[in-house]
């Protein structure tokens, strides 16, 4: 074998592959036909700034790892490094691999940089970090990236009770870097056989004091905002705006239809559940996120139009549950969060998931919007806020 | 004979059972035989007009029946029909 130098390498290299400016890669984007942008330097250089978008693999793992992003060896993939040099190497190794729609950034991202080009400078996540979310970061479908975007997410809790319990617990462990947490009760010693944030200390004690204090104890990445108050027509708007996502555990019909039309009117995914002795539901309720892909899907009015009258329905205070079912139903609860907050999966919108303890059995049936629903219909008719507790047939809260 | 799911908030008026085979062509005549078989079933399930409560849904297989053919959607030996009802879990009702 003929010996050659770096010069004649990168030379040859250079002639055997494609490269693309970074101004044609940055009207590709903006396009939207777009391809995979891998970033091959190393994760001092990457951390520094990157291409928006753009998918982290450095070099030496990129023969390695690349099937996890691009299984298809026809999908469009540009990569780059600092100058150009390195990815034009790498190139011909993806093209080895049997990639035909691989391509070099010429100048790499020094080039993409001096165009004037949008950089993203990510948050940089700690050695404690690095190792407390190893086995998030491992996946796949979360990476560096998605616990980025976890500890970047604002999820509202409404209830600290049994739903809200093992939810919140591992939001919080997920590392999920705000957690609002609406209740006003304090914690009851009738509570702790499911309730698993509260602990006998906290009897007669705030349940949201006694969240944040079992929270910061798990996760201290995690700020915990508590909302001390009965969650109004009132407050609604304004405590939910400042959230992405808010998980529903509310145990009463008006605070249900509430935030389901608070949730509506601001466009935030409420991912709602409710439990009742060995059975559970959930779903996602989704106002649509276009950019995301995501379709509008039914609402909880859409599902139940009018409340069912005072009494009718049996409370879990009077006919009891099952200590565990909040926990496997708040637990879905926190995976649809997670998987809202990293974009991956099949979110349970237009879905409603039944549980049944007692039969050991998931069924998920169709739910579809109502195009006639008086708040997310075609036509909708209520724009504002209610009294609920009059639309639920109960007295009006002083 | 369909199999109706019974809810848990009903099971006390079906003697506990979560499923029960009844017969019926539609989810109405089915629904209106198992208020036979099972008295005080229907009223929980039925309004005064004889609708379907508005916080009750039912689903033949995985599909709503608003999206079928309503009360008259059809039902055959094998199908599975679950009611649902809205359930607000928790606290006492103010």
């Amino acid at each position: 074998m003929t010996r050659i130098n770096r010069d004649q390498l990168v030379a040859l290299a250079k002639s055997q592959i494609t490269e693309t400016t970074p101004q044609a890669l940055s009207q590709r984007l903006r396009n939207g036909a777009s391809p995979l942008v891998i970033d091959i330097r190393e994760r001092e250089e990457f951390e520094q700034g990157h291409v928006p978008g753009a998918v982290f693999i450095p070099r030496g793992f990129l023969e390695l790892r690349i099937e996890q992003h691009a299984y298809d060896p026809t999908t469009p993939i540009v990569l780059y490094c600092a100058g150009g040099v390195r990815s034009a190497l790498a190139t011909r190794n993806l093209q080895e691999m049997g990639y035909s729609h691989v391509e070099s950034l010429v100048g790499g991202f020094g080039g993409w940089r001096s165009a004037g080009l949008p950089v993203t400078v990510p948050r940089v996540m700690t050695a404690e970090q690095k190792v407390r979310y190893s086995r998030h970061v491992l996946l796949p479908d979360v990476g560096e990236e998605g616990q980025t975007k976890l500890l970047d997410a604002k999820v509202l809790l409404i209830g600290a009770g049994g739903l809200g319990s093992p939810a919140a617990l591992y939001l919080a462990a997920a590392g999920v870097g705000t957690l609002g947490i609406v209740d006003f009760d304090v914690v009851d010693l009738s509570n702790l056989q499911r309730q698993i944030l509260h602990s006998e200390n906290w009897i007669g004690k705030p349940k949201v004091e006694s969240a944040a204090a079992r929270i910061k104890d798990l996760n201290p990445d995690v700020k915990v905002v508590a909302h001390r108050e009965p969650i109004t027509s009132a407050n609604a708007l304004q405590i939910i705006q400042d959230y992405d996502i808010v998980l529903n555990g509310s145990d009463n019909f008006p605070t249900r239809y509430l935030v389901n039309d608070a949730c509506h009117f601001l466009r935030k995914p409420l991912v709602d559940a409710s439990i009742f002795m060995f059975e559970g539901q959930v779903t996602v309720y989704h106002p649509g996120a276009p950019e995301e892909g995501i379709a509008q899907g039914p609402c909880y009015r859409c599902l139940y139009p009018d409340p069912p009258p005072p009494g009718e329905v049996p409370s879990c205070a009077e006919a009891g549950v099952l200590g565990v079912l909040p926990g496997i139903v708040g637990s879905i609860q926190a995976v649809e969060a997670i998987k809202l907050v990293l974009g991956k999966g099949e979110p349970l919108i237009g879905r409603l998931l039944t549980f049944d303890a007692l039969e050991m059995s998931f069924r998920t049936l169709n739910i579809r919007r109502n195009p006639a629903c008086p708040v997310c219909g075609d036509a909708p008719t209520l724009t504002e806020l209610i009294d609920y507790e009059q639309f639920c047939g109960m007295p009006t809260r002083e | 004979m369909p199999t109706v799911l019974v809810p848990t908030p009903l099971r006390r008026l079906t003697a506990n059972q979560a499923k029960v085979d009844v017969a019926g062509d539609t989810v109405d005549s089915l629904l209106r035989n198992l208020d036979a078989a099972y008295p005080g079933i229907g009223e929980r399930l039925f309004d005064g007009d004889g609708q379907i409560k508005r916080f009750i849904n039912v689903f033949v297989n995985e599909d709503e029946i608003r999206t079928l053919q309503g009360a008259e959607t059809p039902v055959a030996s094998g199908d599975r029909v679950s009611i649902v009802p809205a359930m607000a879990g928790g606290a006492h009702q103010p």
